[in-house]
């Protein structure tokens, strides 16, 4: 597993023939979002795999167009992704503008009139939340994300080692299934980060040190979370593409 | 049956090139069921092929093939004629349809059966074997000549045995990550000598 991590682009190969275990793969997976060289060999190369199966034909009964034909009059197709969105699901849309404002002048607020004024708190002296002074602080960057349909935004502040993920909109997770975070490092290794609480709406601390991770993951997981991804990554946050 | 190649100069037999599986892809997207149908006539015989390869099992390969086209229904908007051919794309949903099935059926049995105990059962070159038996498969295997044994062995059990690189690596007595790399040289000199995904 370690060597996999030194030298992630050599799993190009293994991943377009699908000889990936679902950990490594949903590492790999995480690491073409942010690799376009990747993305480019990995089309090349299932390309190739393909050609393999010029010979390899079988005519499947006729029961089964029936069944394919019955099946997909029940299923709804998927709306494109954004426009210029390659990848599959989870592949974000360009970053937003508006909830990343919404944030700054509510956090002007709360840094101006925070100890005077505080009409969304019944405390008479209203501290921070450990999130809020995430986002609030001076070195906090941003990279916001259209997670399934949500507008999710992740802060991090190297300064204070934390990030924050605040979604709105988010729609419930499958049965039996939760969201999970994660704090990725720079070989790509994704440690568990916490969970999302229930809720459409939410401000979530992660766990862990995220002052030299490079990004942030969402999976979704069995209830209690997971050790180790079981899933690909409905969602990364790439620290790379951060903006103050 | 063979004639829907990802090849470009490869001979479109049966009228269904690329750019039209990629069209039918798109008004299948747009909830066009007859497409669809169009789709699935024209390519059906390949996902198939390769499913019932990985698969073995006909009854499972035919569930397998089923999820498949379903699948691709589903997602078909996903799919981007910038970013590889429409067969390409059917056929990457058909393999990873195959090898999770493969995988979950096999998983508990899998640990349990040392890997050398397997390793005679594909000793042979099962890779260049599967593409001779056609016309149509001349230019791939000349590619597949060009590749080293070693290179077609790793590509052969992991494109059609849907094992893992790992489980490549112990069935070939390589060291852990050498079969990675044999599967993803093997693919380039594939790819560089057929010209395809450029």
């Amino acid at each position: 597993m370690n060597a996999m991590s030194n030298d992630i682009h050599l799993l190009s190969g293994a991943y377009a023939v699908d000889a990936l275990d679902d950990l490594e793969r949903a590492r790999f997976e995480a690491h073409l979002d942010i690799c376009h060289d990747c993305r480019v060999e990995v089309a090349g190369l299932r390309e190739a795999a393909s050609t393999l199966t010029d010979a390899t034909t079988a005519i499947p009964p006729a029961e089964l167009r029936e069944r394919v034909l019955a099946g997909i009059a029940t299923v709804r197709p998927l709306p494109p992704l954004a426009p210029t969105g390659p990848r599959a699901p989870g592949r974000a849309s360009r970053r937003r503008w508006f909830p990343v404002l919404a944030v700054a002048a509510a956090l002007a607020l709360i840094a101006g009139l925070g100890a005077v004024w505080q009409p969304w708190q019944d405390e008479p002296e209203r501290v921070l939340t450990a999130a809020e002074r995430v986002i609030g602080a001076p070195d906090a960057e941003s990279v916001s994300l259209e997670v399934s349909g949500a507008d999710a935004t992740v802060y991090r502040s190297k300064s204070r080692g934390q990030a924050v993920l605040v979604a709105t909109g988010m729609p419930p997770a499958p049965d039996d299934k939760v969201y999970e975070l994660w704090l990725r490092d720079e070989s790509g290794h994704l440690e568990p980060a916490g969970l999302m609480p229930e809720g459409s709406d939410h401000t979530v601390l992660l766990k862990g040190n995220a002052a030299d991770s490079t990004g942030v993951g969402i999976t979704i997981e069995p209830v209690g979370g997971s050790k180790v991804p079981t899933s690909s990554p409905i969602a990364v946050f790439d620290f790379a593409e951060a903006t103050a | 049956m063979p004639g829907l190649t990802s090849v470009p100069s490869g001979a479109p037999s049966e009228g269904t090139g690329a750019p039209e599986l990629a069209g039918l892809l798109r008004s299948s997207s747009r909830g066009d069921q007859a497409a669809f149908a169009r789709l699935y006539d024209a390519t059906a015989s390949r996902v198939h092929g390769l499913v019932l390869r990985v698969v073995r099992d006909p009854a499972q390969a035919e569930e397998v093939t089923q999820e498949a086209f379903l699948e691709i229904w589903r997602t078909a908007s996903r799919f981007d004629s910038d970013r590889g051919s429409a067969l390409s794309w059917l056929m990457t949903i058909g393999h990873r349809k195959a090898v999770d099935r493969v995988r979950a059926a096999e998983a508990s049995s899998r640990r349990e059966t040392k890997y050398h105990d397997r390793t005679q059962s594909v000793a042979h070159d099962e890779t260049a074997e599967a593409v001779t038996a056609t016309l149509e498969a001349q230019r791939v295997r000349h590619a597949l000549e060009s590749l080293t044994a070693a290179q077609r062995e790793a590509i052969g059990l992991a494109y059609f045995g849907g094992y893992t690189h790992t489980e490549v690596a112990t069935m070939l007595d390589l060291p852990v990550g050498t079969a990675k790399t044999r599967i993803r040289d093997g693919l380039i000199r594939l790819r560089d000598t057929l010209g395809v995904g450029e």
